[in-house]
């Protein structure tokens, strides 16, 4: 199989296999405490582990685009401020 | 009864996974791929970073269409539901009316889209045109391949004519589900009209209501074919919204590269806004 139509460069590739790792990683958090952790958070609804990652994952889109629209095109510092954002989101939500 | 936990069962999800791998994953990683890239065809691709992403993030065309498209999307939904709610209410309960008006109803949802942008576009043109040339005998100056108003008011128009029916049956079907029990209750009590809509209609519709801004939303932000058919997004750009926008700037202009940054913000957008609706929806239900 040839993928060369699809374009693919070594930092999209990195960073879909960093999302599909963060996938897996959801299911062996799963199987070893099944259940998805349901909890009522800050944001005052019912949120299980995927919620909080696909929160996380949405919110930190939106952090990085805001941050090489409105203040670099050094997104190092966004990345950090979406890895801490991820934390609260999955300390707090 | 106890429920029985399988699950081997998420084996049968599998198919489903390799349709949606095939139809959605893949296009998307391409598309991704396209947006650091730079090309000028042949499948020759220059790196060329988060350029394009920084281009539209600060080109005045996309907020522009992304700020018409919201405008649009707000303006259809504040007419659409509540004409859709009180075409509703009006409606017959029973009898020979209750076919009649649904079929009525349910017409404009089975013409196709690039149908109703030409019914428009001939419709409201001034030369030949019932609409266009009953305007302009009245003294009105209605134009819309000239003038912007003209042409917000006829895509605006055309998009209640032909999705009303949708809020329409959405919330007859929820009106329905009401037992007479309640009106009777309601009668009982000395209820007023407004009460009766207010603390038994509109709680019954509250779901339904909720499905409908949802579709007619996403439709609406992703309106393309009526608009394209009866404008071609003019005057100027003034109807450009942000499909059109994006197919001008991908099969048009052949820019991949900003195209491809342009939809995965655009996609972006569309995600949150779902997102919000689904939650917003999933937890009034459970609320209650």
């Amino acid at each position: 199989m040839n993928f060369a139509w699809m374009a693919w460069t070594w930092p999209t590739a990195i960073f879909f296999i960093t999302i599909f790792a963060l996938i897996a990683a959801m299911g062996v958090w799963e199987y070893f405490r099944p259940g998805g952790d349901p909890r009522v958070g800050i944001l005052r609804f019912e949120t299980t582990r995927g919620d909080r990652l696909f929160i996380s994952l949405l919110g930190s889109s939106f952090i990085n685009l805001a941050w090489l629209g409105l203040v670099d095109t050094n997104l190092w510092w966004s990345l950090a401020l979406s890895v801490a954002y991820a934390i609260l989101v999955f300390r707090y939500v | 009864m106890e429920k029985t936990w399988n699950n081997k069962a998420w084996f049968l999800v599998l198919p489903v996974l390799l349709l949606v791998g095939f139809s959605a994953v893949i296009p998307l990683m391409t598309v991704v791929n396209y947006s650091v890239q730079d090309t000028f065809g042949n499948n020759v691709f220059f790196w060329s970073g988060l350029t394009w992403f920084e281009q539209v993030l600060h080109s005045r065309r996309f907020h522009e269409a992304l700020l018409r498209n919201l405008a649009f999307s707000f303006t259809i939904l504040a007419i659409q539901i509540p004409l859709g709610i009180f075409i509703a209410l009006n409606m017959p309960r029973k009898g020979i009316g209750v076919p009649i008006c649904l079929v009525l109803m349910a017409l404009p949802l089975l013409i196709p889209w690039n149908v109703v942008g030409t019914i428009w576009q001939v419709f409201g043109r001034v030369d030949i045109g019932l609409l266009g040339r009953t305007l302009a005998a009245m003294g009105i100056n209605y134009n819309y391949a000239t003038d912007p108003v003209a042409a917000w008011v006829t895509v605006i128009v055309m998009d209640v004519w032909h999705w009303t029916s949708l809020v329409v049956l959405l919330c007859y079907a929820g009106l329905v589900s009401i037992p007479d029990a309640y009106y009777q209750a309601a009668k009982i009590d000395g209820a007023s009209r407004w009460s009766v809509f207010r603390y038994i209609q509109l709680p019954k519709m509250h779901r339904v209501l909720l499905i409908a801004v949802l579709l007619r939303f996403m439709d609406s932000f992703m309106i393309y074919t009526e608009p394209f058919v009866v404008t071609g997004g003019g005057p100027g750009s003034t109807t450009t919204f942000l499909s059109i926008d994006l197919v001008k700037m991908a099969i048009g202009q052949f820019d991949l590269g900003p195209a491809a940054a342009m939809s995965i913000i655009y996609f972006l957008i569309i995600l949150l806004l779902s997102w919000v609706f689904y939650t917003v929806m999933t937890n009034y239900d459970s609320g209650r």
